[in-house]
């Protein structure tokens, strides 16, 4: 598609320095009313629909019940909690009574939850149930502006009567009085706000430092959503699944920004252990996911595969080889043979059709990655099954997204081009920058932050990257992650890290090498499909230390780590690799809540390990203690064993 | 509140009356008494071949005591089959987990219902009418009251024999709740469970208890003493097939005959899980 056609999409909605995500609201509702389903959850089995009429009146109450408490135009709401109807009616009643939503990832610790609504000045608190009321309950004393707490699952809740606690039903019944005593009022609150207010405080994962707060405008978010759709547009008869965390703003980009553009219907899973269930039972058309979930995918289709019986696994692999073929074709703009085209058909009928079905991929049209590095045998497997893969490109900074690639366009090291009225730089030291009217206001009370990384309208990213011969953007690294190898070339962790996990036996791999003699990994193994593995061969082990650390294992993680050596050149081989006795976790802040790989605090929190990485050692006495939530402190006493891979 | 009235009152929900039981020539109960209150967690310690599990069974009548009178309900039902028993809503897990393993978790919760449902097998296969809205009525029931509560929704198409040591034990509860009963005999219920698994499963049982829609009474023994002196309203103990202590958990914890019997196990028991 060339930009010429990218200047619409059919049902385009204007959107104007005075729209705003609530009035925007409030016109959808008013025009699909009764007819239309806006959103579905999984209760008790059972997918429970909402009309557009019911999703209005949930949200209208509880916006007014929030007035009625208080809440005044630019109070931060914070809100904790699933992937359920409830959490996005309290930031659609938050922003509709001109408040700012913040959301905290779900499985946020203590100390982050107080950070978080200290620093945003939180008034009010969403949660979901017992487990983030007792969170708030417990940081209440050290958050003074909070005043109130919401919560909408009554579960285990009988013995709770703190002053400061209200349920969600009771903050409705005091919106429906408050809209009995003065009609019409919630119309003329939604009415008042404009399209440049803050609608929302997004604290990015940092993987560095403690959070930032991204401050986003109603026309941040909507002229995002716009444009992605003008590459890619979405329809009102979508459906979308809902279940990937509300805190990260992939998810605000589908649900809000392109969802509310053009009335999809939003479905949520019952349980978040259920929701690869669900999704399947939904197919949606339009998801958006980071890698590991499509990691996560090609690891479960290889393990299965390897559990099948010899003749699946025949038809399986032939299958691929044909997609395989097929999909490069695609990828190398070249034509595809009719009996080639005919043979995939086939393929597509007794293998891939399947295989996508129960991935919940059989109605995809558009299918995005983002927010971290993902290899390239991943985005071949996905094409080869037909599913269309795209990378995209952009940061919370940006309301999302900048970059995508275009259909029949994709190149897997590349992530795209940059979508309609956004420019995209790369500056003289090899920064990526970019400028768009989505690009943020700041960070909340940082204004140093806020000056580095927008300098005239140009949102400085910190990524290395560069474009190439088709005006596709490319991108290195982290600027500061980027390995200066022993020959003075550079290379990206990151893209090592991708290639080492499509093995389904690695969950996450470390890969050191920066001013160092050679490349060293650390790696983590994944304790269901290794231990499984395992079982088959009746290896026995107790424990993920003691699995990790069997001779075989190391075996079995070599493999894969000298396929992908073959493809590097010399200096970016992986020379040694150790297996570590855990899951890297971001409870001990080693990963960030997106996952992605703490670097600085690994290397701080590792260092013998790397130390004797690069020396003759071949054993590592570990002798460590890990703090638990509840204060237990387990002491580990480990040896772990030291792997040369052979070159 | 009614059910602290119940608690402190003299009325009983299950009475034991100088039960005996011997196999052979081994005595397993000799003259047991007590009495369960409606609402309370009532707790069995004891050291292992104590009698506990024997008791269990004299109550819901896998068991015939040679001697002695059980009364639930204000009823003797010491003459009544096991399976009239459940149906006056006394109903039980097993320490060694007793699912049906090739069948699905629903159809084994499902089954824990069978008892309360009145059509038979004719109108059954036809399933018209009253068979067709009992049926919902009872699916309705599981799914809002148990799945949701017991959180096994990701869990409930699945084969039990397939799943976790854990979860089937939880899957072991659901079928107790399904039959909607007035008392639960637990017996160790956290037996095996590893620590967040003893932590969920401590809630679900205070759940049942306390939870307006349940208010189930529990007959619980169990090994975790944490647990046992944490949840429980009353705790009797048995030594030899004979009770050596019965009252608060307190009171339990510094009798000196517990101590005994325990040889001092108790402090060490106490602290195992923390």
């Amino acid at each position: 598609m060339s930009p010429d056609d990218e200047k619409g999409y059919p049902g385009e909605i204007e959107i104007t320095h005075d729209l705003t995500i609530s009035k925007l609201f409030l016109k959808n509702a008013e025009t699909f009313g009764e007819q239309k389903v806006a959103m579905r959850e999984k209760e008790f089995g059972v997918w429970i629909p909402y009309t557009w009429r019911e999703y209005l009146e949930n949200v209208k109450f509880l916006s007014l019940g929030l007035v009625s408490l208080g809440l005044q135009r630019g109070d931060k709401v914070v809100m904790i909690g699933d992937n359920r109807p409830e959490g996005l009616w309290a930031e659609m009643a938050a922003m509709c009574a001109g408040g700012i939503g913040v959301w905290l990832f779900q499985d946020c610790l203590m100390d982050e939850v107080q950070y978080i609504v200290d620093h945003s000045d939180s008034k009010f608190y969403f949660a979901e149930g017992q487990e983030e009321v007792d969170k708030a309950l417990a940081i209440k004393d050290q958050c003074p502006k909070l005043t109130t707490v919401i919560w909408d699952d009554p579960k285990g809740m009988r013995n709770y009567n703190d002053p400061i606690l209200i349920s969600l039903k009771e903050v409705q019944e005091l919106g429906r009085e408050l809209d009995h005593q003065k009609p019409g009022l919630f119309e003329d609150v939604v009415n008042q706000g404009k399209g440049d207010d803050i609608c929302l405080l997004f604290y990015t994962s940092g993987t560095t430092a403690l959070p930032k707060g991204a401050l986003l405008t109603h026309y941040n978010m909507l002229t995002m959503g716009r444009n992605l759709m003008r590459v890619d547009p979405c329809y009102e008869t979508d459906d979308f699944v809902s279940y990937l965390p509300f805190a990260w703003i992939g998810e605000q980009m589908m649900s809000i920004s392109c969802g509310l553009q053009v009335g999809f219907t939003i479905n949520f899973p019952e349980e978040p252990e259920t929701s690869q269930e669900n999704v399947r039972e939904i197919g949606p058309h339009v998801m958006f996911a980071p890698p590991r979930l499509y990691e996560q995918y090609t690891r479960t289709v290889q393990v299965k595969y390897l559990d099948a019986t010899w003749l699946k696994r025949k038809a399986y692999e032939l299958a691929m080889k044909i997609g395989y073929h097929v999909a490069d074709l695609k990828f190398e703009k070249k034509p595809i043979p009719w009996y080639w085209g005919l043979l995939n058909y086939l393929a597509y009928l007794w293998c891939h059709e399947k295989l996508r079905d129960h991935l919940g991929l059989s109605r995809v049209r558009n299918a995005y990655t983002g927010g971290a590095a993902m290899g390239p045998d991943h985005f071949r497997f996905f094409h080869a099954i037909g599913v269309n893969l795209k990378q995209i490109y952009g940061q919370t900074e940006i309301a999302g997204i900048s970059v995508v690639h275009r259909n029949g366009d994709v190149k897997f090291d590349t992530v795209g081009k940059p979508i309609p009225e956004t420019e995209v730089r790369i500056t003289q030291e090899g920064e990526i920058i970019s400028k768009s009217p989505s690009v943020f206001q700041g960070y909340y009370k940082m204004s140093e932050e806020t000056g580095n990384t927008l300098r005239d309208g140009w949102l400085h990213s910190g990524d290395t990257g560069f474009i190439d011969g088709d005006g596709h953007l490319v991108v290195f690294d982290r600027t500061k992650d980027i390995m200066i190898l022993n020959d003075g070339s550079k290379s990206s962790p990151q893209f090592l890290e991708a290639r080492l996990k499509f093995s389904p036996y690695l969950k996450d791999a470390w890969v050191i090498g920066d001013h160092k003699p050679y490349v060293t990994a650390v790696i983590c193994i994944d304790y269901n499909t290794v231990g499984k593995w395992a079982e088959v061969r009746g290896i026995t082990y107790t424990s993920y230390p003691e699995l990790s650390q069997l001779p075989e294992v190391y075996e079995l993680v070599k493999r894969p780590v000298m396929e992908v050596n073959k493809t590097l050149p010399g200096p970016a081989k992986i020379r040694k690799f150790v297996n570590l006795y855990k899951e890297f976790d971001a409870d001990d802040d080693e990963l960030t809540r997106t996952r992605k790989i703490r670097r600085s605090f690994v290397e701080e929190r590792y260092k013998d390990i790397v130390d004797s990485l690069y020396s003759d050692i071949d054993t590592i006495h570990m002798d460590t203690t890990i703090t638990y939530e509840d204060g237990r402190v387990v002491e580990i006493k480990t040896d772990l064993n030291v792997a040369e891979v052979p070159i | 509140m009614a059910q602290d009235d119940a608690r402190s009152g003299d009325t009983f929900l299950l009475k034991v009356e100088d039960i005996h039981m011997a196999f052979g020539g081994v005595a397993a109960l000799t003259g047991v008494n007590f009495e369960v209150k409606p609402g309370e967690i009532f707790s069995l310690i004891g050291p292992n071949g104590a009698g506990k599990t024997v008791m269990m069974n004299c109550i819901n009548g896998l068991y015939r005591p040679q001697r002695g009178c059980i009364f639930f309900d204000g009823q003797l039902i010491s003459g009544i089959s096991p399976h009239q028993r459940a149906k006056m809503g006394i109903s039980r897990t097993f320490q060694k987990i007793e699912l049906f393993k090739g069948m699905t978790v629903l159809d084994n919760i499902r089954l824990g219902r069978h008892i309360h449902l009145k059509s038979g097998i004719l109108s059954g296969s036809i399933y018209f009418g009253k068979t067709a809205r009992e049926e919902i009525e009872s699916r309705t029931f599981i799914e809002e009251e148990i799945i949701d509560l017991l959180e096994i929704e990701h869990i409930r198409n699945h084969v039990t024999g397939m799943l976790p040591y854990g979860m089937q034990k939880r899957v072991e509860l659901a079928r107790a709740l399904a039959l909607n009963p007035k008392i639960l005999l637990l017996d160790e219920p956290l037996a095996g469970l590893n620590l967040e698994e003893v932590e969920d499963m401590a809630r679900f049982i205070l759940d049942i208890n306390e939870e307006e829609r349940w208010q189930v009474t529990c007959v619980l023994v169990e090994h975790d003493m944490g647990v046992v002196m944490d949840l429980s309203d009353r705790v009797m103990a048995l030594n030899f097939g004979e009770k050596i202590a019965e009252g608060t958990p307190k009171e339990i914890q510094n009798h000196p005959d517990v101590i005994k019997a325990y040889l001092g196990e108790v402090e060490e028991l106490y602290v195992t899980r923390r």
